[in-house]
């Protein structure tokens, strides 16, 4: 079956409402008006109000209310209009949520759902990527799917687990990528990356969009005699350790992309992990590729300046196969 | 039966009474053994240095979580806030799990993870409160959401101070629970204090009552040192949430008669507010009348004293028994382990 990201998410969701009475939505005009991006179209109508609840602009009650529900066995997903608006609601996720196991043996089985990333012009508070924000508090788990086939069978992965996990869906894919998705039961397991692209001499991890600039790279330099392997981290808290330093110890050589600003991003973690562990394989330093520290931008050059792009990766990897 | 309820003998006698009778030594009874643990906790554990971190106590303010919380069913779901030790008794809770959570053992309710009034227990239906002051506010209000989900006509109860309703997670949470009329019962313990900071700086109207209208929720205003007062205003409350009406607020009147927590001297307070209110002590007013209105006699009063303090031995010397958390587990239980 063929699907856009953005329809494989409303899939997933779609199946597990279908399949579990306690799985509900909550979120800013998801009912009536299907979400501000249209990833609920539909659901109101099938569902009724009692599953897809249109709350007040109140991020911090959204998730507040989505924890006290989990608790008392429902399984919500809540959805923030644009990930931006996630900080409101960063008390419940990161003090709330993410802590009740570990305090009092409690689970707390919400979805966030975050509309992330840039490229659309949406300026400094419709464009970022605040990942990086929740891989740093113990407890939550962090999903950033890049293709559709990934997007349904993660979505549906992190309803059914048994922690609340944050899904940064990257609203510049939700109608670019369209693919064959299966149209069975399937879950994609959180924690796992998968191998998107096979390559010998040097490594690119990479999650979200970026997944997309990094292929495209590889492509570039497959021609030039450089084979670079791709790896799709989809989940970045936990990340799958095991999966990068295999690559590591085939490549030597790598270079670690996202989307997110640089200082403090997922790819400082990542490249201390494999300098700690896999040392002995390197070849070459471990280079990251990500946005420049600053707000992201609006005007269309200074986006395009800020988006880490295929002649950026480019360099670095030239620059890295060349050790 | 709670083991709390369970252990005191006094109390077990009054079953066959009346009603009333049976509230009035319940009520009592409760305030007590808040009062004795909490007494035991700050004044003595503490300063022999028992105690790891934090202690706030709800002296004077017994007859709210006391007042409010016998009305819960058990598939009622509570938020207790730092002042509201009494919840945990009428729930079951044993106080000498109290102590040890208070002393960090794995006896205590969290085993160790977190300390003091942070705890709670799903299977008795507690939510256990974070630090940051009224969080559990829009918490709650999902809570009663899923319980109407299910088709219970089962409510929440959050509880909290003034000062909380000073932030924006206590307007967001009454504002959602307003809109979509979920079954939940906010009791406010406004006793004038927010650590050092009194009313008049908290918050600009004459009382946290003022501020549900503007949320179309209804309030009332009730003496909160008086635990029948209490009792009935929590009453009418949650039937008015069991009715599907939507949630309601009941603002108590009362006074910390303490400092915000051990360490606090509380010399900020003018002591003639604590002359003032001493002479309302919820427990006295209410041991007095029980024993006026012939539900309880100066005897039975004694016996039940005695059988606390009594206890309270037993219960310290459980918890100081109780062995402090492994090391070896410090990660373990941060995701659910298969
Ligand atoms: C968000 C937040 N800020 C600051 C604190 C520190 N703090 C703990 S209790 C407290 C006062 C709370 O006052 P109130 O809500 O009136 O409750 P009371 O202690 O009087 O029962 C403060 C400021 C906190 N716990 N949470």
């Amino acid at each position: 079956m063929q699907a856009t990201y953005l329809e494989a998410i409303r899939r997933g969701l779609w199946e597990e409402m279908e399949r579990d009475p306690n799985v509900f939505l909550l979120g800013e005009d998801i009912g009536v008006y299907g979400g501000a991006f249209k990833v609920t179209a539909g659901m109101l109508a099938h569902f009724g109000e009692k599953r897809v609840v249109d709350t007040p602009i109140a991020e911090s009650a959204i998730v507040g209310a989505a924890i006290g529900a989990s608790l008392m066995g429902l399984r919500p997903v809540a959805e923030m209009q644009f990930s931006d608006f996630i900080t409101c609601a960063y008390d419940q996720i990161v003090n709330f949520a993410a802590k009740c196991r570990y305090r009092w043996d409690a689970s707390v089985p919400i979805v966030i759902r975050a509309p992330s990333g840039g490229g659309i012009h949406g300026g400094p508070f419709h464009s970022q990527n605040p990942e990086a924000l929740f891989t740093h508090t113990p407890g939550l788990k962090v999903v950033c799917p890049a293709t559709a086939r990934d997007a349904k069978g993660l979505i549906k992965a992190a309803i059914r687990d048994n922690d609340p996990v944050l899904f940064f869906e990257h609203k510049g894919l939700y109608r670019r990528i369209k693919e064959d998705i299966p149209e069975d039961d399937y879950t994609v397991p959180i924690g796992k990356a998968a191998v998107a692209r096979e390559g010998r001499d040097l490594t690119i991890v990479t999650y979200g969009a970026m997944l997309y600039v990094a292929l495209d790279a590889a492509e570039i330099l497959d021609k030039e005699g450089v084979s670079a392997e791709v790896i799709d981290l989809r989940t970045v808290q936990p990340i799958d350790d095991e999966t990068i330093l295999a690559s590591v110890r085939k490549t030597s050589k790598v270079l670690v992309l996202h989307e997110a600003t640089l200082t403090g991003g997922v790819g400082g973690e990542i490249a201390s992990r494999i300098a700690e562990t896999a040392f002995d394989h390197l070849d070459g330093p471990v280079m990251r590729v990500a946005a420049p520290d600053t707000p992201v931008p609006f005007s269309a050059p200074l986006e395009e300046a800020f988006l880490p792009n295929v002649d950026r990766v480019l360099e670095k990897a030239r620059a890295l196969a060349a050790y | 039966m709670g083991t709390a309820q369970a252990m005191l003998s006094t109390r077990d006698r009054a079953s066959a009474a009346t009603p009333q009778a049976e509230f009035a030594r319940n009520a009592l009874y409760y305030m007590k053994l808040m009062r004795e643990v909490e007494d035991r906790i700050e004044r003595k554990l503490y300063r022999q240095g028992k105690i790891l971190g934090g202690v706030y106590v709800g002296r004077g303010q017994e007859a709210i979580p006391v007042g409010a919380g016998l009305h819960a069913e058990p598939g009622d779901v509570l938020f207790p806030s730092h002042r509201d030790m009494a919840l945990y008794f009428i729930r079951g809770v044993h106080p000498r799990q109290i102590f040890a959570q208070y002393m960090g053992r794995t006896g205590g309710l969290t085993r160790g993870r977190d300390g003091n009034m942070h705890m709670g227990d799903m299977k008795l239906n507690i939510v256990a409160i974070i630090s940051a002051m009224a969080a559990s506010v829009p918490v709650s209000v999902g809570a009663a959401m899923a319980l109407r989900y299910k088709g219970t006509r089962n409510i929440a109860f959050n509880f909290f101070g003034d000062g909380a309703t000073s932030r924006g997670d206590w307007h967001e949470g009454l504002n959602l629970a307003a809109v979509q009329k979920a079954p939940v019962v906010f009791v406010c313990n406004n006793n004038q204090y927010a650590y050092s900071t009194p009313l008049e700086k908290q918050m600009a109207c004459a009382n946290v009552a003022d501020r549900a209208p503007g949320y179309g929720i209804p309030a009332e205003i009730v003496d909160g040192n008086d635990v029948a007062a209490v009792h009935e205003a929590v009453g009418r409350a949650a039937a008015h949430a069991r009715e599907g009406l939507g949630p309601y607020l009941v603002e108590c009147k009362t006074f910390r008669m303490t400092g915000h927590s051990a360490h606090d001297a509380a010399d900020y307070v003018p002591k003639q507010l604590f002359d003032e209110w001493s002479g309302r002590d919820p427990i006295e007013r209410w041991q007095n009348r029980a024993v006026a209105e012939g539900h309880l006699t100066r005897d039975d009063v004694r016996q039940m004293d005695e059988e606390i303090r009594r206890e309270m031995d037993a219960a310290i010397a459980w918890a100081e028994a109780s062995p402090y958390p492994d090391p070896a587990d410090l990660t373990r239980n941060v995701y659910e382990e298969r």
